[in-house]
């Protein structure tokens, strides 16, 4: 019968105040999960990004041509050599018109017509065949099979990254007449109530700018651009092929979104490259030449073959100096230096430099080694040289902490038995502490590879056509590569840029890959 | 026939022959020590090796130092004797202008020849090579007769009580010392040719209206007030840091003091791919995605205030390029820094300390909030400072997607300009090394190293005083 004392810590105003602060931190909690939620979100948008970019890239369309090599249009002399048959880009790019123009005549008619016939594909792409035919002048009279890029704002079109674009079947036609020259009726009973229905749908959802939108009816090779319609008639003007191509089948309407004066491609064009693939003659294929071409001002010509060399280069030359050069040094701060004044300032001074903006190695590179030295603009050997100044302090934190790491045992053991200070070092501690070296050395050359300002301010942001080949030649990198063609205005540059930067993170890639498989093999605890 | 000297290829050439030297040094010396060694009469105090080692020492060090002078000066060399040959109306050129001519000359010279018209072209092309040759020659002969000298001095030393060894490691020693201060050699070069370039700005353009100015247009006219460049800086740093500082550090306590050993091993290297990446990637996806996504929700927020009639025009600038994208996506690449550092000092805080609060009935929070993150504090500002130093230095996000227009603005969808990005704008294309436009660019870069210097040595000295408090 004794009154239980209260508990003072389970009344009521306790386990409120308990609870509160249980939900207190698991809010806490929360915003943790949150923090760490929005950095992988973000990550995953960028590399989804520019994967989904780079994806429309790695393929692109070619154009096939079955041409006579003519050798009145490609040889005028008769006895021109190998060079100037390979530089002959006119007479090349002459057989390719005239080949579209035998295959669409309507361009013929008027010299708007006849310019975008010429833009499907540009005048340089035809330099590789000109350069085979040099190289095989017994082709010269033959018929050869060849395929070059088409233009890329009809190779983003067939990739649908142009417009959004509605499709559909018409009901079966009845009666096709020409009412006037190129402009064509079709009748059909209740064949175009579907598109009627389409046209109305959309009328709605943007109102009147639905009529400044192209409407193409294609049936086989043959096109043409919607007038007017009703139920039962449609009235179209005929861009490519004939009337009686519409006389059998159920045509394919299309609505283009984007109204032709706001995009880079016409609806002839359209028009033209529809039948072309219609023939079989446009394919699909592997973007190869991004990694076997030199930049160009047309991005579907464009590769990226001479950064790439650009960037080994410029690699090269950075290992060569900054990897010695930062074992050295770690070496001599970790096992020689006198605690002194001197190593003190060494060390305040690298662990600062490693902290300096990369952008201030490019001022220090344009001013001592363009300006004092007189060394040549764009070249790897410059770049090779700031970077290596710029990764110095990497790969010498990252030696120093693998030579730390060695147990001082293995010092004294090699003393013990009468080593010297440098036998010691040289012969038993830097082997134990290479792959801990190596990793570092591979983690500041990664740094190095993604680094773009400092190369901007030597000039290694030129246009450079020649696959350099030499480190004092006129070079660009891969991370310039993206830069400046991400400055480019044209559309087709976009999804190019991506695949650069996916090339890049490939290198990347590859060289953490090897320091992740050097670390499971050689991580030693002692 | 010195033309064609003109044409050695020097680079190859001065590696073999220091190697042959190296090796010839080496060979040397270790016969001649073998001689007496090998007799096993005399006690020698090192082995025959070392006394190669030291012969070749001596030969190939100062060979390869007359080497390494001709590889920094040898080509300006030729270029300013062939420079003061030329004729006036070529020395009255521009230097810039000068250099891309003789540039050509280097070019038909040693790749293509010259079959042209231009006679005065191809007289400079074939005196150029004539000089080339002539210092080529110079050099070779210099590095032969250095390296004979102090062949001559070392071999004369080899003698069975010489400490070959000693003199070996000490001459590797002062190797590895000249090595280990090349990082002061890197930062003497910084300071003084960001000093010497500045104090040429300054000696045309007073140093208070360049600190202190409003307007700046540089590319046109002669205005380097770099007040709004300043602010432009800031301004996106601080959008940065509002990203990077709350979502880094929640990510650090989260990972340190809440997730397992297997979300931790995942998820941290994964936060550190984010520190991997190129900037220039972070800069294509700012470009690509954020800038086009911010400038969208601006006009829509435009247009619903003014349809909603709180607003008669509209109120965000709503740029192409903005500070809110550079900034965001910054912050972004900033994250590691932040979580990284702090996850480390966050483990540092001993657990002790925790298991203290622990039993005194305080929650896993309240534990963060009260014990772990006072203890941890000067490494966690020492990392932001970091931080911040890191997004004031950043040079491709901003160039991509900051834009280059220099102004005081508030609103975070205007488009601004930056320290790093003014630099690129000046430095890029032919840079001519009198004009204050160019000079403008090192002033710059002064106040940039000034600025992240500054930060960097407090959080440094921060971390190191806390390194003392807990080891």
């Amino acid at each position: 019968m004794t009154d239980v004392a209260p508990d003072p810590f389970r009344n009521e105003k306790a386990l409120r105040r308990l609870k509160k602060r249980r939900a207190a931190d698991a809010r806490f909690r929360l915003y943790g999960l949150s923090a760490i939620a929005f950095a992988l979100l973000a990550l995953s948008v960028l590399v989804a990004s520019i994967g989904f970019q780079a994806i429309s890239a790695a393929t692109y369309h070619k154009l096939r041509f079955d041409i006579v090599l003519d050798p009145a249009v490609i040889a005028p002399k008769g006895n021109d050599t190998p060079a100037e048959i390979s530089r002959n880009v006119d007479g090349f790019y002459t057989l390719i018109r005239s080949n579209l123009e035998a295959t669409f005549p309507e361009a013929d008619e008027d010299r708007m017509a006849s310019r975008q016939l010429g833009e499907l594909v540009t005048r340089l792409a035809v330099l590789p065949t000109a350069k085979w035919v040099a190289e095989n002048p017994t082709q010269i009279g033959q018929t050869a099979t060849i395929k070059v890029p088409l233009n890329d704002d009809l190779d983003l079109y067939l990739k649908g990254a142009v417009s959004k674009e509605f499709r559909l079947r018409l009901g079966d036609i009845s009666a096709v007449a020409e009412t006037a020259p190129r402009q064509v009726l079709l009748t059909g009973a209740g064949a175009f109530k579907a598109l009627e229905s389409l046209i109305a749908v959309q009328r709605q959802e943007v109102g009147d700018a639905v009529d400044a939108r192209s409407t193409l009816v294609s049936s086989g090779t043959a096109m043409g651009r919607v007038t007017s319609l009703s139920t039962d008639t449609l009235e179209m003007t005929l861009l490519t092929g004939s009337a009686s191509d519409f006389r059998t089948g159920r045509p394919m309407a299309r609505m283009i979104a984007l109204p032709e004066s706001q995009r880079n491609v016409s609806d002839l064009q359209i028009a033209w490259t529809l039948a072309l693939k219609d023939m079989g003659r446009i394919s699909r294929v592997p973007h190869t030449s991004l990694l076997t071409h030199t930049d160009s001002t047309y991005p579907e010509l464009a590769g990226a073959l001479a950064a790439i060399v650009g960037s080994l280069l410029t690699m090269m030359v950075t290992a060569f100096i900054a990897i010695p050069i930062g074992i050295f040094a770690s070496v001599y701060l970790e096992e020689f230096a006198p605690r002194n004044r001197l190593t003190e300032i060494i060390e305040v001074n690298i662990n600062n430099l490693a902290a300096v903006p990369s952008i201030v190695f490019g001022l220090l590179g344009a001013a001592v080694f363009l300006g004092f030295f007189g060394l040549p603009r764009s070249a790897p050997l410059v770049g090779g040289l700031v970077l290596a100044l710029l990764t110095l302090p990497t790969i010498i934190i990252a030696s120093r902490a693998a030579l730390k790491s060695v147990p001082p045992s293995i010092r004294a053991a090699a003393l013990g038995v009468g080593a010297s200070k440098m036998q010691s070092v040289f012969h038993h501690v830097l082997p134990v502490a290479g792959p801990g070296i190596f990793t570092g050395a591979i983690l500041g050359m990664a740094r190095a590879l993604g680094e773009t300002a400092p190369l901007l301010l030597i000039g290694m942001v030129a246009f450079v056509a020649d696959v350099p080949t030499g480190p004092t030649d006129e070079s660009t990198a891969l991370p310039v590569l993206v830069y400046s063609w991400s400055t480019n205005a044209e559309r087709a540059w976009e999804p190019m840029t991506a695949a650069v930067i996916v090339i890049l993170l490939l290198f990347l890639v590859t060289m953490n890959g090897i320091v992740v498989l050097l670390r499971r093999r050689f991580e030693r605890r002692w | 026939m010195v033309q064609q000297l003109g044409l050695l290829p020097m680079g190859w050439l001065m590696l073999a022959l220091l190697a042959m030297l190296a090796s010839g040094g080496f060979f040397v010396g270790r016969v001649q020590a073998e001689r007496f060694s090998g007799a096993g009469a005399a006690r020698t105090h090192s082995r025959p090796n070392y006394h190669g080692y030291y012969v070749a020492m001596w030969t190939f060090v100062p060979a390869l130092i007359v080497a390494l002078g001709y590889g920094l000066l040898g080509d300006g060399i030729v270029r300013s004797m062939l420079a003061s040959e030329l004729p006036a109306n070529f020395t009255d050129m521009p230097r810039v202008e000068l250099d891309v001519y003789l540039n050509s000359v280097a070019r038909a010279a040693y790749h293509h020849g010259y079959t042209g018209a231009d006679r005065v072209f191809s007289a400079i092309m074939n005196r150029f090579l004539e000089l080339q040759g002539l210092v080529k020659v110079a050099t070779i002969g210099l590095a032969l007769v250095c390296a004979a000298g102090g062949f001559l001095l070392a071999r004369r030393r080899v003698a069975p009580e010489f400490r070959a060894r000693n003199r070996v490691e000490g001459g590797i020693e002062i190797f590895l010392f000249l090595c280990a201060a090349i990082a002061i050699a890197t930062t003497i070069g910084i300071v003084a040719s960001l000093l010497y370039e500045s104090l040429r700005f300054f000696a045309e353009v007073p140093f208070w209206d360049f600190l202190f100015g409003t307007r700046w247009n540089a590319q046109t006219s002669a205005e380097f007030g770099a007040l709004p460049l300043f602010f432009g800086t800031f301004m996106i740093a601080l959008i940065a840091m509002l990203i990077a500082a709350p979502v880094g550090l929640f990510a650090a306590i989260y990972l340190s003091e809440y997730a397992g050993p297997k979300v931790r091993g995942w998820v941290k290297p994964i936060l550190e791919i984010l520190a991997g990446i190129p900037t220039v990637v972070y800069g294509f996806f700012a470009l690509l995605v954020v800038a086009p996504a911010i400038r969208s929700v601006a006009i829509w927020i435009n247009t619903t205030l003014i349809s909603a009639g709180l607003a008669s025009e509209p109120l965000l600038a709503a740029q192409p390029t903005s500070a809110l994208a550079a900034g965001l996506v910054m912050g972004i690449m900033v994250i590691p820094f932040v979580s990284s550092l702090s996850d480390d000092v966050i483990n540092a805080v001993p657990q002790t300390l925790r298991d203290a609060a622990y039993a005194m009935g305080a929650t896993k929070s309240e534990t963060v909030k009260h014990v772990v993150l006072p203890a941890a504090l000067p490494g966690i500002i020492a990392s932001l400072l970091l931080a911040v130093s890191r997004a004031i230095g950043e040079t491709m996000i901003v160039v991509m997607a900051a834009g280059q227009r220099a102004r005081i603005s508030a609103d975070p969808t205007a488009d601004l300009t930056t320290i790093t990005v003014q630099i690129v704008a000046l430095l890029t294309g032919e840079t001519e090394f009198d004009s204050p436009k160019t000079l403008s660019a090192f002033a710059l870069g002064l106040v940039l190293f000034v600025i992240t210097l500054f930060f960097n040595l407090i959080a440094l000295r921060v971390v190191q005083k806390y390194r003392e408090k807990y080891d």
